[in-house]
């Protein structure tokens, strides 16, 4: 945090540290990197070597073996098409999911009335393994499409329901008071300080919901489907195929990632006030 | 100063029950605020000097009793009162200038006109240049200046101060005495200042009122017969702020000291 009143006592000799930490930092960084990535080339060349010698390819497959898997899914297109179906129900999961999750979440936040009574079958619904709804939803909606992304949207709906909802509560009174007092309208001060102050739990909700739209998704595609990385990864592990398998995984792997980092990117960019301060 | 009465206590007392059990935090007070004067309440932490102020701002019923604003019974809220806490009740999320013209932004005033007035009084407070600054970018006196610059630039009736500069560095409070008293010369606005400090209580008030220990009840009220407008940094050593300090001070101890024996 910058204390700015003692500055113009410090101003002498600040850019030559700032640099000094600077380069220091960027050291720091570089180490790491480095370390990282010996950590992965490691253990690549230890799987590979172990593969075939310790323990039979069968049951572990090979980082050459894997990507060669890979490579042939790509060339056949095969790849591109699962990996579409599976981003696509977690997508639509995780976008239905989330709005309604803070419609409910701000509705229940700003009628205290409703949310008492509603209370016990919240927690109800939220106490149940929303995985285990999995078959119910493959009976009702099918084998497609659908089914799954009613079953990504349900899970991601009460993690970000839920935050949404403890962040309406936790709004700092006094922030309401004072506007209140400048004559502040119910409206003006929903769109003031609660939506704002909201803003963080939605964040938060929706940032740890995007990892489970994918298991909702992936979950449903394993029990009833043919198609998506689910569906590839079941298919592949009842011919035995550990390469199949593994590389299956290793996509679904870099797509959580991806979407991961994209959330955070967006939420750096719409919290900047509280990016600044730190 | 007119005589002329704006908030009024009367035989007001307001209990708080939790679950703990039940505490009186202030009892039988009979209070004027007149308009335009500068009134301080002094007394010991506990003594529900917060509660005398949440009253006037309409956020809190008395358990018996009457708080009257101009006349008749507060309004839930006093629309007509700004209120600066203790603790910061900026908005992190805006920057210097929306803080400080949020009040004219609530009353629907255009931006360029708003932002003109909220740099006006930005500069006043001595922040010009963090006119764009995020809260927690700026230490703990420019937050108070923000928020005194915010409380004053939409020139509420009345301003509510609740130790405000509680948080704050000896020397740091001195200079924000300064400003306030100057900034408070140019509205005319009436001040209700509650602290726990009687010297600061004594440097900037026209009439101090004495709390008792809880439950708070006025032991006394005095009024201060410094001119203005008043050195803050030297008015400490001036005889008569000694004589009435003095008087005052035996009112406070024997609170204080009872304190020390109940606690």
């Amino acid at each position: 945090m910058a204390q700015v009143d003692t500055i113009p006592l410090e101003v002498a000799d600040a850019p030559v540290t700032v640099d000094l930490l600077a380069a220091s930092a960027r050291n720091e960084r570089l180490i790491v990197m480095a370390w990282r990535a010996g950590i992965t080339v490691a253990g690549l060349a230890l799987w590979e070597y172990a593969s075939g010698r310790w323990v039979k390819p069968f049951w572990i497959s090979s980082p050459s073996a894997i990507y060669a898997q890979l490579a042939d899914w790509v060339v056949t297109g095969e790849l591109w098409l699962h990996v579409q179906i599976t981003l696509t129900e977690t997508l639509l999961g995780f976008v239905l999911g989330a709005v309604t999750g803070i419609g409910v979440g701000l509705a229940l936040g700003l009628n205290k009335r409703l949310a008492a009574v509603l209370d016990p079958f919240i927690i109800a619904f939220n106490s149940l393994p929303k995985i285990a709804l999995a078959p119910l939803f493959i009976l009702w909606f099918g084998v497609g499409l659908l089914s799954k992304v009613v079953l990504a949207t349900f899970v991601v709906f009460f993690l970000v329901f839920y935050n949404t909802y403890s962040g309406t509560l936790a709004v700092d009174q006094e922030l309401v008071d004072v506007l209140r007092l400048m004559g502040g309208s119910r409206l003006q001060i929903i769109r003031k300080v609660i939506l704002p102050s909201v803003l963080l739990w939605i964040f938060t909700g929706m940032k740890i919901s995007v990892p489970y739209a994918l298991i909702g998704a992936v979950v449903g595609e394993m029990m009833a489907s043919n198609k998506g990385l689910g569906y590839l990864i079941q298919a592949a592990a009842g011919q035995y195929d550990t390469n199949g398998v593994f590389a299956a995984l290793f996509v679904l792997m870099i797509i959580a990632t991806g979407l991961h980092t994209a959330l955070k990117l967006s939420e750096r960019l719409m919290l900047r006030w509280k990016e600044d301060g730190s | 100063m007119s005589e002329a009465p704006l908030i009024e206590y009367r035989g007001v007392a307001r209990q708080f029950t939790s679950r703990r059990g039940t505490v009186m935090a202030c009892e039988g007070v009979d209070l004027t605020v007149h308009r335009g004067e500068f009134l301080a309440i002094v007394g010991p932490s506990g003594c529900g000097k917060s509660t005398l102020l949440n009253m006037a701002a309409g956020l809190l019923k008395p358990s018996t009793g009457r708080v009257f604003y101009h006349g008749a019974p507060v309004p839930e809220p006093n629309t007509l009162v700004g209120y600066m806490t203790q603790r910061d009740t900026l908005l992190p999320w805006r920057t210097v200038e929306d803080n400080v013209a949020i009040a004219l932004e609530l009353r629907g005033q255009r931006k360029t006109e708003r932002h003109r007035h909220a740099h006006d009084w930005i500069k006043r407070v001595g922040l010009s240049g963090f006119e764009t600054a995020y809260p927690a970018q700026l230490s703990g006196g420019m937050r108070r200046r923000v928020s005194m610059a915010r409380t004053l630039a939409y020139e509420p009736e009345t301003i509510l101060m609740d130790e405000p500069f509680g948080a704050l560095d000896a020397q740091l409070r001195l200079v924000m005495h300064d400003e306030l008293l100057k900034l408070w010369a140019a509205t005319g606005t009436t001040m209700v200042f509650v602290t726990h400090d009687l010297t600061e209580a004594i440097t900037l008030a026209d009439r101090v009122a004495v709390f008792s220990a809880r439950p708070g009840r006025i032991r006394a009220i005095e009024t201060v017969d410094l001119p203005r407008p008043r050195d803050v940094f030297r008015i400490r050593f001036d005889p008569r702020f000694g004589e009435l300090h003095d008087r005052l001070w035996r009112y406070l101890e024997e609170s204080v000291r009872g304190d020390i024996m109940v606690g």
